[in-house]
């Protein structure tokens, strides 16, 4: 996939460029050797790799200021990074980019019980919010399954998710506020500890624009209590239908599960090969968790169980301990293992209305064989955000390419049922050239007018979101 | 199947890009149930009326499409027929504003409007999915879309949601709905003092007890607290608040019936009703709720607490003087030396609202990022020109 063209100049003056963040920040803030530098050449997307001109690590939000009105003063375009776990390229590097590691910026500097609001750097770990958190009897809730690694300066940008936003909602909807570094050096809080930001949403704009407006150093984070407990029930089906037909009438019935996970065969056999979970013989699966009191998880399952009934489940087993809830979980959270154990993969996000949830499955089936790649599907089915695993060989001369050919006509399906390109990962560098198949050219001309808004020289982020030729079209009408 | 409000949607645009080109203004209108929020906008008006009815409603995807004039009636009937709701609890603010008009879809989100559930559900624009709107050069634009989640591109739908109408004439919106809990019920704490309320409300709130409202009276001396549920394991919740709170006093439960009367009055600013003075709405910090309430009660004004202290609501008598600015210097200067949260003038004489900018004024560094978003989107400033300030 293209990227954009390197700014020669600046490669030209990569010496004088180091010597100036040298003289920002303390010598091993600076990464300027080929070694080392190789260790921030990609991100969780692998297939593309490149060395930034520099990594500088700030340590404290004036030192990013600082950074960033120096990149703005040299005109060195800025590639933001957190932990390095964006599965779109989202932290892909060009050559002639510095790249502003997070690394540093690593604390959570307060947790307020009596506010239930926390305040964290952008390097942060998501998990490292929770458990500190722990002791108040809080968490935060948002936990994409990277959460061990991925820093919460990444989830700002991209808008995480993960499995139990169907009840808590996404990064955006538990955020509070932001420091951001605009790209000329300014430091600007937008929103605090309280609700609602005043005047235009600048926190949902900046939230999920994947380091396109700004450098986000530091946020404010809403915090939520602990449930007093919780557990899953299995339910098999023989179709998949009935499980997205099941999946429907849970949410119509009033119950709404803190997670609602679907597998479909081939993930199913794959798990059961890798982690030996004991999963029914069947065509799809849900787990459904409850939480809450041990009377309302009992009240929730039961209702679950009632719906299930109607759906003709093959197996249904409802965890009646810890050590049964972790073997249900088990297979789910070893998927992504599972699927690599097979070979390499890409793992797509599209996302389509729950009621073409059958379709969309019956038609990535025909679109795998099609291609002659193993597709499985495994994701959070109370939001429709399908998470299809295409299986290739990255050996094989032409099979990353295959295997991204029939992502993206998977993808542009789901933007035909009404859906969309992605629920959670991002466009990154990814999907970027897929997003004309979602957005018509007047609405790119608006986003890119957004992003022109808070970066009028486009010194963001630079190859991520937009097609290539969209931006460049764009930049050239507006000189 | 295409809504039927699809033809309007193109003639509003064809309107729109003809105007911009003849350098005309419009005020949008739906309903009119909260046209004297912010500033008087002198224009054409822009008449949303023609977007309405419901062109989606999928209760097992807690997902609703409809076009922005709906009536928000309409909406809450057809929700509330398949056991949902909006989870933000849109508030009717007409007593408390003086208002007729109805309340349109477009209006609640336009506003960016949530009652006493904004503590645990979010506001209005958590629960947007996604929007169709016309730019200031009459193009019209779909944003986000109709699914739950959705991270495709730059986040629209979030910039339109409260922006006054001053980006674009939004004609469609996709939200998110929620179940109706099957039952309801009130606590009530009585005699607390500010402070004394603030820590009790926070004590509810951070329990596992899910408490979807928390608000106190100080002229009753009395503190709400609200939670939902199945109607057969409510009353062991509600006995759980009660133990829980006892160090903050006994908590009294109050019937399904009773709690909802309450919950309403508290969502209306019913305190406020049919009392002259100008309306203050502040966001703030929990623990900050007592110290502005005596700078308000220093100013002659009174309040009361919602969101868990989180949203305190002042009513400022309105002086006679030339000057006068309802405590708007004396808020705004207490909050920024508290360092943070920000007040709006819900309701102010058509003078005041002149002289007092009706939302927190931004950091410069903010508005001029402001002022650049709004030209992105309506270059020639054709909507609502001035609404929301400068």
């Amino acid at each position: 996939m293209e990227q954009p063209t390197p700014d020669a100049a600046v490669l030209a003056r990569r010496d004088e460029i180091l010597a100036g963040l040298r003289r920002i920040l303390p010598p091993q803030a600076v990464v300027s050797d080929e070694e080392s530098l190789r260790a921030y050449e990609c991100d969780a997307l692998t297939a593309y790799r490149q060395i930034p001109l520099a990594v500088a690590l700030p340590g404290s939000a004036a030192e990013a200021a600082a950074l960033m009105r120096y990149c703005a003063e040299e005109d060195v375009p800025v590639t933001p990074r957190g932990a390095g776990t964006s599965l779109t390229g989202g932290a892909l590097p060009g050559a002639d980019c510095v790249m502003i590691g997070m690394a540093r910026l690593n604390q959570v500097l307060k947790i307020d019980p009596q506010s239930r609001v926390a305040r964290v750097q952008a390097g942060a770990t998501n998990l490292s919010v929770s458990r500190a958190a722990a002791p108040e009897g809080l968490f935060y809730a948002p936990d994409p399954s990277s959460q061990l690694a991925c820093s919460i300066g990444g989830n700002v940008a991209m808008n995480s998710g993960g499995a139990h936003c169907l009840k808590y909602g996404v990064t955006l909807n538990n955020l509070l506020g932001a420091t951001l570094v605009t790209p000329e050096g300014e430091i600007l809080e937008i929103g605090g500890e309280h609700m609602d930001a005043p005047g235009l949403d600048l926190l949902g704009a900046v939230c999920g624009s994947e380091g396109l407006l700004g450098l986000v150093t530091e946020a404010i984070l809403r915090l939520t209590p602990m449930p007093e407990g919780a557990r899953p029930v299995l339910i098999g089906f023989d179709s998949a239908a009935a499980a997205g037909a099941c999946v429907a009438a849970i949410i119509e019935a009033g119950v709404v599960p803190v997670a609602l996970e679907f597998m479909d065969r081939p993930c199913i056999v794959a798990c059961e090969a890798f982690a030996k979970p004991n999963y029914p013989d069947c065509e799809a699966l849900l787990i459904v968790e409850a939480e809450g009191s041990e009377a309302e998880i009992q009240e929730q399952l039961a209702r679950i169980e009632a719906v299930a009934a109607r759906f003709q489940p093959v197996a249904l087993r409802v965890s009646a301990s810890e050590a049964e809830s972790a073997a249900i979980w088990a297979g789910r959270k070893a998927a992504f293992g599972a699927m690599g154990a097979m070979g390499d993969y890409i793992c797509l996000d599209g996302v389509t209305p729950l009621s073409r949830l059958a379709e969309i499955l019956t038609a990535i089936a025909a679109i795998s064989e099609r291609y002659g790649l193993r597709v499985s599907n495994v994701f959070h089915a109370g939001d429709g955000n399908l998470h299809p695993l295409i299986v290739f060989d990255a050996n094989k001369p032409g099979d990353l390419e295959k295997a991204e050919a029939c992502g993206a006509e998977i993808l542009k399906l789901c933007v035909e049922m009404d859906g969309c390109l992605t629920g959670e990962h991002g466009v990154g560098v990814e999907k970027r050239e897929l997003m004309s198949a979602q957005f018509a050219p007047h609405e790119l001309e608006l986003q890119m007018a957004v992003k022109s808004a808070f970066d009028p020289e486009w010194r963001m982020n630079p190859g991520k979101v937009f097609p290539l030729a969209a931006v460049r079209a764009y930049r050239e009408a507006a000189e | 199947m295409t809504p039927v409000y699809r033809e309007a949607e193109a003639a509003l645009a064809a309107r729109i890009a003809e105007a911009a080109a003849s350098n005309r203004k419009f005020e949008i209108r739906g309903g009119g149930a909260h046209r004297i929020w912010g500033r008087s906008v002198e224009g054409e008006p822009l008449e949303t009326a023609a977007l309405s009815g419901i062109s989606l409603y999928e209760p097992g995807e807690m997902t609703l499409v409809a076009g922005a004039g709906t009536p928000l009636r309409e909406v809450e009937a057809a929700l509330a027929a398949r056991g949902q709701r909006l989870g933000f609890e849109p508030p009717d603010w007409r007593a408390l504003l003086g208002t007729q008009g109805e309340p349109t879809l477009g209006g609640i989100f336009i506003c960016g409007i949530a009652g006493p559930r904004r503590l645990r559900a979010g506001s209005a624009r958590d629960h947007a999915l996604g929007l169709r709107f016309v730019d200031g050069q009459g193009r019209v634009h779909r944003a986000g879309g109709r699914v739950m989640k959705n991270v495709t591109g730059l986040d629209m739908t979030r910039l339109l949601c409260g922006s006054h109408g001053t980006l674009g004439l939004v004609t469609e919106v996709a939200l998110k709905t929620a179940p109706i809990p099957e039952a309801m019920a009130g606590l009530v704490l009585r005699g607390l003092s500010d402070a004394a309320a603030e820590a009790a409300m926070a004590a509810a709130l951070g329990s596992p007890y899910e408490v979807s409202g928390a608000a106190h009276l100080p002229q009753s001396r009395e503190t709400h607290l609200r939670i939902e549920g199945f109607a057969k394991l409510l009353p062991e919740r509600a006995a759980d608040l009660v133990r829980l709170l006892k160090p903050h006093g006994a908590a009294e439960i109050l019937s399904c019936a009773e709690a909802g009367a309450v919950w309403r009055e508290i969502a209306e600013v019913r305190p406020f009703v049919g009392k002259p003075g100008a309306v203050w709405r502040i966001s703030l910090k929990p623990a900050h709720g007592p110290i502005l309430a005596e700078e308000a009660r220093a100013l002659g004004g009174e309040v009361f607490y919602d969101w868990g202290g989180g949203l305190l609501w002042a009513l400022i008598p309105e002086g006679e003087f030339e000057d006068d600015e309802a405590g708007a210097s004396v808020l705004r200067g207490a909050l920024a030396r508290l360092g943070g949260g920000h007040a709006t003038l819900l309701r102010g004489s058509e003078a005041l609202r002149r002289r007092v900018p009706p939302f927190q004024p931004l950091a410069p560094g903010l508005e001029a990022l402001t002022q650049r978003l709004r030209r992105a989107f309506d270059p020639q400033g054709i909507f609502n020109p001035g609404r929301m300030g400068a």
